[in-house]
């Protein structure tokens, strides 16, 4: 793998057409992966999902050099209809297009920053890895006071050109005081077996709103990575919605840092899973401050031999008292094969605090089937009512009409 | 001046904490192989062990010490121990109690365990473990007329080697991890109880664990065998001198549990704490393990866990056998600078298995108390159950209450479900305790103990109440 990635690195090198300093500093990030290469089981955050060996059983071998010179052209067939959004596209890893065509032109603000080097308390050596091949970083500023009117739609589509790729993809988000703003992530993927390695880092300051929803529906063979940071100042709030379905492998990381006083995370998750693909979620909370607040909930359906995971941990530092933290992480196991791991961890060093996490797996209840079949309905039928309830409990989570729709009408949840 | 306040000033500081001036042999200082020899020698162990020795300590070779948990501490030199001490009284076994050297007799007073009177009165069976070897064992001969084997293990090797060969190691295999190997390679005594077929032990059997000299490291072992349909409740208490050194304490207790069987484990575990800046103290490396190995067997573990400047232990369940039960029950208190990184694991492997753990920890001072717990479902145990409920209670705000909980369900015909919550005690209760003429220690005491009280019901009526002691004066000085 080591020649294969200094090979590639050359290229993309040749290709970019980077300044001295920005070659200096993906140097070193390349060096940091190569000697940590994936992460595997033996480090705990990876216990439950070895990605080393799970890019060799899924892609094999990777490459990581991507042409960034030639356009693709965007399929505007993929967008989603009815719903008036602002987009971004990114194609096989390149950034095709940007358009806010809904907002005011001077409330926000991209800024191609490529010098600057991503840079996490809880590293990783996917981190690096994205650092040295990321083609272009670009940071959307958004204006004090201002709130968009309309969502942004992220498309992250991969065409058929591409195969056994890794490819590397950075966004930042600045929230300044009183702005707001709402992201989808969508993945509509026709290529396999390539690996994503997504950073999105977000700023949020005084009173900013973030809501944030990750989609992975359409049936694909990739594995994907992605890891959100969030730090929220007073008064911020920020909502995760990640619904994990469509992918090989997806592990989706969120670490929220509460740094102001009254700032608060929620993160709220459904992994749908079937066949053999296995699926993670792991968030990170820290309350740094005094009366901060997280809230999170994570439901699961397993068919056939999925796998699912969930490492959630709630950290209270000393001086965070009045801290209110909750967990809580439901499966329904529909299959004898399908498995359910779970981490929930509380890591508290101040004592006014209320905090709980509660875990539950199992099977269907029986008693449940029976109360509806015994009223006419099918056992199927009775099967999907419930697993359609226990779904909606998250659904209804986002507080979002509009995009709460959008969502039930994706996964087909009836009300 | 009421009898409680008399209680607790009596055992404000650690009471535990005198030392007997006896005479030692002590092994060469270090460990290598001849060390291993001497103590095997010194033992008069048949061949068998000493290759059991030998091949733990190859493997021990190969390991490293692990360094995941939570409390860190400084690097122990495994070098600069002694792995061996005995009262010289002790190298030719005394036949009764009659021919123990008195100053043991003393020790063992002091410490509430007055050997003889015990073995009229109380109706428990004691085995006294004074460093490196069994003093003495009570309730013999009552013990002989059932069946029952309950002696030293150094004894059992040479009355009953077939048990020993066939079961030592059974549950942990001197593969195991770092110091479990060293347990294997380098044990010197300890206690083993045979419960026959069919036999219900007609009385509590107990162990008391006593460090004494310095610079040495305890490694007892502990293996308990309850054959078909037999029924025994065991008890461990442990305490040592107040020392300014840490003194490591690695043990290993395995259990096995056949058809219908059931076994008891209790501790109250009061290692000496260290002081009040966090000097000395016990390193308390336990491994315990119990394997259900037969249809229908049951294994209970409920500990009280108070001393030990690190304690850091997770007594655990193999459910193997259909129908078996898991239970675990568990307080942990630390206070000062106390560390504990607790738990347990529950392996479900047969049908219809079953598992239930209640751990409730109390942090106060500068301490740091980490629940740490697996439960594994694996997918042929059909129709398993599992419920975990983990509490902390915090007070003050230096110190830390952790969960960290590991839950791996392979089945879908199995249910698992776990709860955690970390709090405070209300200012609420506290002031309703107030209201009635409490003391605010007395107060906390009171609401810790109902806090508790799910797993002091657990524990044998005398350890109960010793238990319940304990916890109010752990929290000695944590209030206000």
């Amino acid at each position: 793998m080591k020649e294969q990635l200094q090979k590639d690195f050359k290229n993309i090198i040749k290709n970019l057409n980077l300044s001295q300093k920005d070659i200096e500093i993906k140097k070193f990030s390349l060096n940091n992966f190569i000697d940590k290469g994936f992460p595997n089981r033996k480090e705990e955050d990876w216990k439950f999902s070895d990605l080393n060996q799970i890019i060799k059983k899924n892609i094999g071998e990777l490459s990581f050099y991507c042409d960034y010179t030639s356009t693709n052209k965007v399929d505007t067939s993929v967008f989603v209809d009815g719903l008036e959004h602002n987009k971004i596209v990114f194609i096989n890893g390149r950034i095709e297009k940007i358009d806010f065509e809904y907002e005011k032109k001077n409330q926000i603000e991209i800024i191609d920053q490529s010098e600057t080097i991503n840079k996490f308390s809880n590293n990783n050596s996917l981190s690096d890895l994205n650092n040295a091949f990321t083609s272009k970083c670009f940071k959307i500023l958004v204006k004090k006071g201002y709130q968009l009117s309309k969502p942004l739609i992220i498309y992250h589509t991969c065409n058929s050109k591409i195969w056994s790729k890794n490819i590397n993809l950075r966004l930042d988000f600045e929230l300044n005081k009183d702005s707001s703003l709402r992201i989808i992530d969508l993945f509509n993927e026709a290529s396999e077996k390539n690996f994503l390695n997504i950073f999105y880092n977000f700023d949020l300051k005084e009173n900013a709103v973030l809501k944030n929803y990750k989609v992975d529906r359409s049936e694909n063979k990739n594995v994907k990575y992605s890891f959100n940071n969030i730090e929220q100042e007073k008064n911020s709030i920020s909502e995760t919605f990640i619904l994990s379905s469509g992918s090989n492998f997806y592990k989706n990381e969120v670490n929220c840092n509460l740094k102001g006083k009254y700032s608060s995370a929620f993160v709220n998750g459904i992994f749908s899973l079937k066949n053999d693909k296995h699926h993670e979620i792991r968030t990170i909370i820290n309350h740094l401050t005094e009366n901060t607040k997280s809230y999170q909930l994570i439901k699961s359906v397993l068919e056939d031999s999925s796998k699912a995971v969930y490492q959630g941990k709630i950290f209270v530092n000393s001086q965070a008292q009045k801290t209110d933290g909750y967990q809580l992480s439901k499966a329904i196991l529909l299959n004898k094969e399908s498995e359910f791991n779970a981490k929930p961890e509380l890591e508290i060093y101040a004592d006014d605090v209320k905090c709980s996490h509660g875990s539950a797996s199992g099977s269907l209840n029986d008693a449940s089937i029976f109360y509806l079949m015994s009223r006419g309905l099918s056992y199927q039928q009775s099967r999907e009512l419930l697993i359609n309830g226990f779904l909606l409990d998250v659904v209804e989570k986002i507080t979002d009409s509009e995009i709460k729709n959008l969502i039930k009408n994706m996964i087909g949840i009836k009300e | 001046m009421d009898n409680r306040q008399k209680e607790i000033d009596n055992l404000k500081d650690y009471k535990y904490g005198f030392s007997t001036d006896i005479e030692n042999i002590k092994a060469p200082k270090g460990l290598n192989e001849e060390v291993i020899k001497f103590i095997s020698k010194i033992k008069k162990e048949p061949e068998w062990m000493l290759n059991f020795r030998l091949k733990a300590f190859e493997r021990f070779k190969l390991l490293k010490e692990p360094n995941w948990q939570k409390p860190k501490y400084p690097k122990i030199d495994y070098q600069d121990l002694y792995y061996y001490s005995a009262p010289k009284s002790m190298k030719n076994k005394p036949k009764s109690l009659d021919e123990i050297d008195p100053k043991l007799l003393e020790t063992y007073k002091k410490l509430g365990i007055p050997l003889q009177e015990q073995a009229r009165l109380n109706g428990i069976a004691v085995d006294a473990v004074f460093d490196s070897v069994s003093v003495a064992t009570t309730f013999r001969e009552e013990l002989t007329k059932h069946g029952i084997i309950f002696c030293p293990i150094s004894e059992a090797i040479q009355k009953h080697p077939e048990l020993v060969k066939k079961y030592l190691g059974s549950v942990i295999p001197t593969t195991d991890h770092f110091f479990a190997t060293l347990n294997s390679a380098v044990f010197t005594d300890g206690s083993f109880a045979y419960i026959p077929e069919g036999v219900r032990c007609p009385m509590e059997l107990s162990t008391y664990f006593r460090i004494n000299a310095s610079n040495t490291g305890q490694f007892e072992r502990t293996l308990i065998i309850a054959d078909k349909g037999s029924y025994v409740s065991y008890l461990e208490g442990c305490t040592a001198p107040m020392r300014d050194e840490n003194q490591l304490h690695a043990a290993n207790v395995e259990l096995i549990a056949l058809d219908d069987a059931e076994i008891k484990y209790s501790t109250v575990q009061n290692w000496y704490p260290g002081d009040k800046d966090g000097k000395g103290g016990i390193y308390n490396f336990v491994t315990k393990r119990g394997l259900c190995k037969g249809k229908n067997s049951k294994i209970s573990w409920t500990q009280v866990e108070t001393g030990s400047a690190i304690t850091w232990k997770y007594p655990s369940c193999i459910l193997k056998g259909d129908n078996s039960v898991g239970e675990f029950y568990s307080i942990a208190i630390t206070n000062n600078f106390q560390k504990a990184d607790t738990g347990t694991k529950m392996i479900h492997l047969g049908k219809n298995t079953k598992s239930k753990i209640i751990s409730k920890g109390i942090s106060a001072g500068n301490s740091d108390m980490t629940y740490r717990g697996l439960v594994d479902i694996s997918s042929k145990a059909q129709n398993s159950n599992n419920y975990t409920q983990c509490d902390s209670l915090l007070m003050g705000n230096k110190c830390g209450a952790h969960t960290v909980p590991y839950i791996r369900n392979k089945n879908s015909e199995s249910n698992i479900a776990h709860e955690a919550t970390t709090s405070k005690i209300s200012e609420e209760q506290l002031h309703y305790c107030q209201q009635r003429g409490l003391n605010p220690e007395e107060a906390v005491g009171l609401i810790v103990n109902g806090f508790c009280k799910e797993v002091l019901q657990q524990l044998p009526m005398e350890f109960a109440v010793e238990a319940q002691k304990l916890v109010g004066i752990s929290l000695e000085g944590s209030v206000g």
